[in-house]
């Protein structure tokens, strides 16, 4: 059975390894300062008492106020797990950075996020829309995005085939 | 000599091999591959979307048409989630039923992915008939429960829709008693052929660090010879009460993939024969209401799916509908790594690998 690390338990020991990163606590997960997310996810990943090698899910959760990136995390070797999680302020332009140099597997999922969601990953190689086409109005998982002109969209279609 | 500038190929997405609508763009040097990229969306629903409009129990049908051709364990996996997040324990039956239709799902998909990896690399009709005739028999035992044959939307939160029936257990025995003899003929007949060994052995080669980099999952990180199944790494639906092996790959080539296919559905018998024998009587169905309002809060569940791991990331704020419905979907998160795979490699390769691979573009796009 996979242990689930506490958020207590874990915060302690990434606060421990790259002080200052922790920002909140909760049950079940840490939430890190965006700043630091790279420093914590490379010694969760590489410290052998943590061994996180497998980013199993990366998605985004709209809470209006802030975007927060989810991050689940399992340790193949150890059969452990954790939950890390970052937030973006405003809703403008949300930004992260990427932590595709450190998993591969987010590589695509980031995609999926940025297209979807419009959170940002500073550091992809490839950012760019993966489901929808480039030109699409908005980002469809955010929850002011209601309601969508149909024409807009047709055209937008139309403009990118014919920039391609 | 003169040598041509690398020439760019779009297969797909109307490309008989590539399994629905994917598009692969491939950048070439004479018949070898440059790089990929798998372009997507075609099949696009914003299906996350349409969850946050629905009740819980709605959500359920709508994870049928994500990977239509393992509809059960989508249901389960849907199920599982919404009960962690409301805290509903199932009954006991209810339980093992969900393990039983797992594995039958489980030996229909592989049985398609068999027959179409071979009808990809030429080896036409027969095999996939074949195997088509397994899966068929499958289809039909799901019918006789649920009354459907591909979007069951039979695994509810709180336990199953209905009862197993009573002409559905001679059905499975007949089955379980059939069915191995058969796929150690299909196997005698397949697995040593000359021309599937040429194809495949040493073809779309996967490092296992580089399987786990990349958060591959299912037949595609075992054949890489990583021992990562969650129905034994983290047990759900109590999988830990069955005895049986996670078959693991060498090479992690085409081949091993096809192999840890064919033994996985060897195991999913066992688990099978096991799970009918020490099927509980009593209810199929906890008391759930029809509109759940979970508290506020979120969960994140994860089955195997034949494809790979299958995860569900649930948000609530307390209404009748999700705040967030997230899918960890296996097949769209195995192409990651596809250039890494193809890279090298022959324009005919490419088709044994993305059939190694096993995706359901309607789980990809989502």
């Amino acid at each position: 059975m996979t242990r689930a690390r506490s958020g207590g338990e874990l915060a302690e020991a990434i606060e421990h390894a790259v002080p200052g990163s922790v920002v909140e606590r909760q049950p079940g997960a840490v939430v890190v300062d965006a700043a630091r997310l790279l420093a914590v996810c490379r010694h969760l990943r590489d410290d052998p008492g943590h061994g996180f090698d497998y980013l199993a899910s990366l998605t985004a959760v709209d809470y209006l106020d802030f975007f927060e990136v989810v991050y689940h995390l399992y340790s193949l070797r150890n059969n452990t797990g954790a939950v890390l999680k970052v937030r973006a302020e405003g809703r403008g332009d949300p930004a992260v950075p990427s932590v595709s140099g450190i998993w591969l597997g987010a590589v695509l999922q980031e995609r999926e996020t940025w297209d979807l969601m419009g959170v940002r990953f500073n550091g992809h190689p490839d950012l760019r829309r993966v489901l929808l086409w480039e030109g699409f109005p908005g980002h469809p998982l955010r929850k002011d995005f209601l309601e969508f002109d149909h024409r807009t969209i047709a055209m937008s279609a139309v403009q990118a085939a014919e920039d391609h | 000599m003169i040598k041509p500038p690398p020439y760019v190929v779009n297969m797909g997405p109307q490309h008989p091999s590539t399994h629905g609508v994917l598009r692969l763009r491939l950048v070439l040097d004479g018949e070898t591959v440059l790089s990929v990229e798998p372009v997507l969306g075609y099949l696009h629903s914003s299906k996350e979307k349409l969850q946050e409009e629905h009740t819980y129990l709605q959500t359920i049908p709508i994870t049928d048409r994500m990977d239509y051709l393992s509809s059960m364990t989508n249901n389960l996996g849907c199920a599982l989630a919404i009960e962690r997040l409301a805290g509903i324990e199932p009954p006991e039956r209810a339980t093992d039923i969900r393990v039983i239709v797992s594995e039958l799902q489980r030996i229909a998909s592989h049985c398609f992915a068999q027959g179409t990896l071979l009808q990809d690399l030429g080896a036409w009709g027969t095999p996939l008939m074949y195997f088509l005739q397994e899966r068929e028999q499958v289809l039909d035992m799901f019918e006789m429960i649920c009354g459907a044959r591909l979007t069951y939307n039979y695994v509810r939160p709180g336990g199953v829709s209905q009862d197993l029936p009573a002409p559905f257990f001679p059905a499975v025995q007949r089955f379980l008693q059939e069915f191995p003899s058969r796929l150690d003929e299909y196997e005698e007949l397949l697995a040593g052929n000359e021309v599937l060994q040429a194809r495949t052995v040493g073809v779309g080669v996967l490092p296992r660090d580089l399987a786990v980099n990349g958060s591959l999952s299912g037949p595609t990180l075992r054949g890489s010879g990583v021992e990562w199944d969650l129905r034994k790494a983290d047990p759900y639906c109590g999988y830990e009460r069955f005895a049986f092996r996670v078959p693991v790959g060498q090479q992690g080539d085409a081949f091993d993939r096809f192999m840890v296919r064919f033994h996985e559905m060897r195991e999913s018998v066992g688990i099978l024969r096991q799970a009918l024998d020490a099927l509980p009587g009593g209810p199929w169905k906890a008391p759930v209401p029809m509109v759940i309002r979970p508290p506020r809060g979120e969960a994140y569940q994860q089955v195997e799916s034949p494809r790979g791991i299958l995860g569900y990331y649930l948000v609530s704020d307390g209404g009748a509908s999700p705040w967030r419905f997230h899918v960890r979907a296996p097949s769209y998160i195995n192409l990651s790594l596809l250039n890494q795979m193809v890279r090298g490699y022959k324009v005919a390769d490419v088709v044994a690998i993305v059939g190694s691979i096993d995706i359901v573009m309607g789980e990809v796009d989502r």
